[in-house]
């Protein structure tokens, strides 16, 4: 299901709709996410940090959002 | 322990002997304590999914700062070669992290490592320029094709990950001691610091613990012992301990009897 002038992405399994044309680096500052500490996967392939703002999500987009949690 | 003692990793000078998991803690202040009073300066951390739905949750960095602690990013919880690869690449991406630790795991039960998918992943991962700390079973032959491939640091289990049965295989590692100049670091199975103190007298270059740590009754009292028992060890080790007798070798003088 699309909406008007809106996207369906999923981010870490979860649906989300934004608007077209948002950016990668758009959608970290929608989710208030801290930049330095995450990293960004586009369709299975790492997103460069540096170049967030040049890409433009699209359509059915998956998003994984990672971070640094505690582990053995 | 004198400073002078250290080690070094990659390049990188440790004087710490002692690296520590940051999981299976009650919360992040409680972990933050327990590396603290370890003295670790490494410690082994995973990567894992954003919660996008509930950000108020405190963030590891905010507690243990990567700038003073040296953050070694871990494969925990990867089954195959390709999940392994994904986890330390997004891991490189979030702040440049190259040194890893890599684990690959083949069985959900015992958690051995599948060392297969280990060994090919330490060829692609020294490739691309990580330096890896490889998680590895106790087995002489392949911990020389893991050096072979590139490995910085060979990290041979004790036991299974979080069982606490200490060194099972002493003669293999000991043979793995002998064959290797790479940092060896005993990682997994350490359950009390006895056994973190026999590992370091046995000449390993370092322990990590996790559970033994984080699940004890007192978690900021077993830091501290474990702390004490890797350099009460490599102490130990240093000394040259006296040669075994299985005869008896009286500890006064005979001369002067009465």
């Amino acid at each position: 299901m699309k909406k008007k002038n809106k996207i369906k992405i999923k981010i870490n399994g979860k649906d989300l709709f934004i608007a077209e044309k948002t950016t990668a680096y758009s959608l970290v500052n929608i989710l208030k996410l801290p930049l330095k500490k995450i990293a960004i996967e586009k369709n299975r392939k790492i997103l460069d940090k540096k170049k967030l703002k040049k890409i433009i999500l699209k359509n059915k987009d998956k998003i994984e959002i990672v971070h640094f949690i505690g582990g053995g | 322990m004198s400073k002078k003692d250290h080690f070094y990793i990659d390049n990188k000078k440790f004087v710490s002997r002692l690296i520590v998991g940051t999981g299976k803690y009650k919360n992040m202040t409680e972990c933050a304590k327990a590396i603290k009073i370890s003295g670790a300066e490494i410690v082994t951390v995973a990567v894992r999914r954003v919660n996008i739905l509930d950000k108020s949750k405190p963030l590891l960095m905010d507690f243990v700062d990567p700038k003073k602690i040296t953050y070694l990013p871990n494969t925990a919880g990867c089954f195959n070669s390709e999940e392994a690869l994904r986890t330390l690449r997004l891991a490189r991406e979030i702040g440049g992290w190259k040194l890893v630790k890599l684990e690959v795991l083949g069985d959900r039960k015992n958690l051995f490592p599948d060392m297969i998918e280990t060994l090919k992943s330490t060829e692609v991962l020294t490739k691309e320029g990580f330096k890896v700390m490889v998680y590895c079973n106790d087995d002489p032959l392949m911990a020389k094709r893991l050096e072979n491939a590139g490995a910085v640091s060979i990290m041979p289990l004790a036991a299974p990950i979080g069982s606490g049965l200490g060194i099972q295989n002493k003669l293999n590692i000991q043979i793995i001691r002998k064959q290797t100049r790479l940092p060896l670091i005993i990682d997994a199975g350490i359950g009390q610091a006895s056994d973190a103190c026999i590992a370091m007298e046995m000449g390993c270059d370092g322990v990590l613990i996790n559970t033994a740590i984080a699940k004890a009754k007192y978690p900021f009292k077993m830091a501290e012992a474990m702390k004490q028992a890797v350099i009460a060890g490599r102490e130990s080790f240093l000394s040259g301990r006296i040669k075994k007798s299985y005869l008896g070798k009286s500890s006064s003088p005979k001369s002067g009897l009465i």
